[in-house]
Formats: C-alpha cells, structure tokens, sequence
C-alpha cells in the first residue's frame, strides 16, 4: 500500500492558519489502512483542531468528510458540490490525492495534512516497512525478493558494503541489512552462486527518464 | 612527458609496496595537502587521497590528487559513487587522467547521513561494483556507458576496497573475486587489528586462487589512543578491534599511548608481510600523517624501491 504520516498538529495549524472554513477530505483506501488519513483519523485531527481554536479563542467551521479514494476522479465528485462553501480543503490522502483533487478543483487551495512516504508493507500492528521505490524495472527474482534499491541505503546492486555487522544496517542500527537478508536468502535455497554475475547499471531511465512516468493502456480506454 | 603509477609498477616488480592515506582539508588552502606531500615523500609509494570520506565535506580528491602530482608524487584518486552519477563519475575518471593521475579507487562511499550533509540527496546512480567495471571498460576497450567510444583512453590503475571483518562473512570472499572480474588490480583492505581473523581471510582468497588475479595491501591504522580504539571498536561501521589491542592501549600511560599505538601498527604490518597474497600495507593515520615515516621506517620498509 502507499503509506503516510500525518503531519505535526503546529504545522497543520500554521498552513491552515489564516482560514476560517476548512474541509477536511480523508481517503478510504491506502492512508486508512496506514492509520494516518481515514475516517478516524479526520476525527481526531478535526477535534484536535476544534480545541486548539478554542484555546486560542478562534473561530473555526471544520467539515469531515472521507470519500473511498482521493486518487480517482469519480469519488472526487462527492467533494465537489460542497467545495464552495469552503476557504481551503485539507487533505489527508496521499500525494497522488491532494494532486488528482487540485486537477478536479483547480480554484481551491488544497493543503497536505499527511506526508506520504512510499510503499510498504504491514509488519505488524502499527509498523509499516518501506520495501518498494517503484523503479520502473523490478527485478526481485534477482535478489532473492529483497529489493537492494529500497531496503539497502546505499542501493548497492552486487553485494553488502563494508559497515554490515550482525546483520544490521551501518546507517541505522534498528534497519536489518538487506544484503544479509539477500545472501541469507540465497544460501539457504543453494542460489548464492548467482550472485557471482555483475549486475549492470541500473536503467533510471525507467524511473525518472522523461519526468513522471505515464502508463496507458488503449485495451482500458473508451 | 610519460607519467606511470608508481604503485603499479613496485607491485608488479614484486616488491612490498607502501601506500599511505592523506585526508584533504575543510578548506581551500593548497597547502595543507602540499606539507602532507612532503612529510610522505621518499617513505610511501602512493598517496590515497580520501573523497569526503564519512560524507563530510572537504577540498575535492581530485584537486588534491593533481596537487600531490605537481609535487612529482604518486596519487591514487578515492572516488565514491555517492555524490557523483554516471555522467560526473565518467567525466571526472578522463579528467583525472588528464592530469597525470594514474591510480583510481572506486567507493561506494559513507553514506551521507553519517557526515555534515544529512540532508544531501544519495546519489547510488551506480555502485563501487559498476564503477570498477566501468573504468576498466574505459581503460582498456575505450568505451564508456552505453557503448559510445572515447576519442583516447584513461591510463589509471584500478583499485578496490575490501573488508574482511564486514558482515556476512560468508560472502566476503566472495565479494572480493566479484571485484576482481569487475576490474579491481589491487585492493586495500579495511584497518587490520584482528590479525588472526585477518589471515583466516586471506587463506580462503588463496584457496579461492584470488591471490595471484590482485595486489592486496593490508589496511593499518595507528591508534593514537585508547580512547580511539575503543571508538573504533564501537563507533566505526565494520571494524574490529580486539579486546587484547584495547586491553594493551589501556595498560599503557596516557603519554605514551602514542608510541604504544606505533608499535602495534609496526607489528602489524611485519606480521602481514609473512601472510601469503599481501603484496603490501595502506597506512592510514587519520589525521596523523607525521606518524607514518616513523612507522615505514620502523617497520623496515625503507629505503623504498627505485623502479
């Protein structure tokens, strides 16, 4: 899924400071699954809102409102007919939503709540783990399913660099080592030696080459 | 003028080469690196000179390097692939031939969260891997990335790292002939304090027949102190410092730990000139380079080789 973190409150207050109307437009899918932009978490962020205004002896109209996906226009309808009576909409989906709004809204300010950080998995209870960069050109069968380019710091491509020690990462101690995980992998499965082949450079054209990558698909299009 | 790596050519006439590292200052003033220069020439054979090693940043390598060249000394250039991508790594690979620098390391580098530029972007366009595989491609076949041919060739002499302490230690050997097809013709390992772990090391890169396809220089660093070597022990990435070392630092007064620390780097490398497969030592005294003369000379490796 993609994940995300909701913003500190005292930034959130500060973007959203000279604005009395706010809407605040969670999204049903990927952020609700992550806990930082669904349903409940526009509740607690719309009441933490409400009592720091109150604290502060200002006034504040906050409307909640979470539609399934922030990404696709259709569900972004829902969000149209009501935008008028806003000054400012506050997003809590992910870059893809606040982005997809501003393109169905183009005359309201749109402003992020949440910072996305990527696409990972659910680890467990509360702890999501970045295991996609969404390259363009995946090649996990290569590296015993444990992608270099996100879980390695350094993206090395053929093998761990100097500082793995005990399996841990040499940048963050808390990070396992994604080569150890490979080789690991790959030992215990008798593949190690396909790690003897250099990996080639890697293609970034497929990543970033002509700016954001677009897919289309004419079988999809009416 | 015809200018040759010193380096390639005491390693391929057989001798016990030496080679030290020389850290670039926080600064502009040239001669910073010019004293250090001076204070190794005649006792070293080349000078590594490191590439804002730790991510922090420092006068460029390269600078340096053709500096050191203007002073008629051998320089082997650092070069990480954290700050540079393929274009800048290729571009400056031709320029420092140009300059007459003859011997080239290639690093994927200390991350950049380690050093004074947390914020900087990563760049791991290509790692130490590719790096080796594409400046032999240079060197030898003219070609850079992509298949386009260069109008003349690079003449450097290729060189890698390797950590045998580093973790998983089943691969490390491994890792070290994957260097080796990609390119590498000498390699300077990691400081060397676990002697014992160290030869276990070497034995399987001569079991692997590694031995005769690379020169392999013994990493050796000189502690200043005890303090630094239990730093060492628990706050540089993939170091081992035995117990005993530390143990021995401790033992010995405070005024004296310099001395202490001489003497185990002589020790050091007079036990790694008796390892099969080491073809010479890298003295790294960080930020400490008065300490190398003393150490070459004690350790009996002067006077150095005329080739």
């Amino acid at each position: 899924m993609i994940t995300a973190e909701r913003k500190p409150l005292s930034e959130i207050r500060a973007s959203i400071g000279p604005y009395k109307k706010v809407l605040m437009v969670g999204c049903g899918t990927c952020v609700a699954e992550c806990a930082a932009g669904g349903e409940k978490e526009v509740a607690l962020l719309a009441s933490q809102l409400r009592l720091m205004a109150a604290k502060e002896g200002r006034e504040i109209e906050l409307k909640e409102l979470t539609i399934d996906r922030q990404c696709i226009y259709e569900f972004i309808d829902q969000v149209t007919p009501v935008v008028d009576k806003y000054d400012v909409i506050l997003s809590l989906g992910c870059g893809a939503g606040v982005q997809a709004m501003a393109e169905v809204l183009p005359k309201i300010h749109i402003i992020p709540a949440l910072n996305t950080t990527g696409l990972a998995e659910t680890k467990e209870q509360g702890l999501w783990l970045e295991d996609c960069r969404g390259c363009g050109d995946c090649k996990l069968d290569r590296f015993a399913d444990v992608c270099p380019i996100t879980r390695c710091a350094k993206s090395l491509f053929n093998g761990p660099c100097g500082g793995s020690k005990e399996g841990r990462c040499e940048v963050d101690p808390d990070t396992p080592c994604a080569w150890q995980a490979i080789v690991t992998r790959l030992e215990e499965t008798g593949r190690l030696d396909s790690m003897d082949d250099i990996e080639p450079p890697a293609n970034w054209a497929k990543t970033q080459g002509k700016g954001p990558r677009k897919i289309v698909r004419e079988d999809q299009r009416t | 003028m015809i200018i040759e790596s010193r380096l390639k050519k005491v390693l391929k006439a057989g001798h016990f080469a030496v080679t030290a590292e020389c850290g670039p200052p926080k600064g502009a003033d040239p001669d910073v690196i010019r004293n250090k220069g001076n204070l190794l020439k005649g006792y070293v054979d080349s000078i590594n000179v490191t590439d804002n090693q730790t991510g922090v940043v420092r006068l460029s390598s390269l600078a340096a390097c053709a500096i050191l060249r203007e002073q008629g000394l051998d320089a082997v250039l650092q070069m990480v692939t954290r700050d540079r991508n393929r274009i800048a790594l290729q571009s400056d690979v031709l320029g420092a031939s140009a300059l007459g620098i003859r011997n080239i390391l290639c690093l994927s580098g200390d991350h950049q969260s380690l050093g004074n530029q947390e914020e900087a972007k990563g760049v791991f366009d290509v790692d130490s891997m590719q790096l080796l595989q594409i400046v032999r491609q240079m060197r030898d076949k003219g070609l850079i990335l992509g298949g386009d041919q260069l109008s003349s060739t690079p003449e450097l002499f290729i060189g890698a790292v390797e950590n045998p302490f580093g973790d998983p230690q089943s691969y490390r050997v491994k890792r070290l002939a994957k260097k080796i097809k990609a390119g590498a013709e000498f390699i300077q390992t990691q400081c060397v304090y676990n002697l014992p772990r160290f030869k276990e090391f070497m034995g399987q890169v001569a079991d692997a027949g590694l031995t005769e396809r690379v020169f392999l220089l013994g990493g050796v660093t000189p502690l200043k102190s005890a303090r630094m070597a239990e730093y060492m022990k628990n706050n540089v990435a993939g170091m081992d410092v035995p117990d005993g070392i530390i143990e021995r630092m401790k033992g010995t007064a405070a005024k004296e730990q310099r001395q202490e620390g001489i003497r185990i780097a002589v020790e050091t490398i007079q036990a790694l000139r008796e390892i099969k497969g080491v073809s010479g030592v890298h003295i790294m005294a960080i930020e400490w380079e008065e300490a190398v003369p003393e150490i070459v000379e004690k350790a009996g490796l002067m006077p150095r080789p005329e080739v």
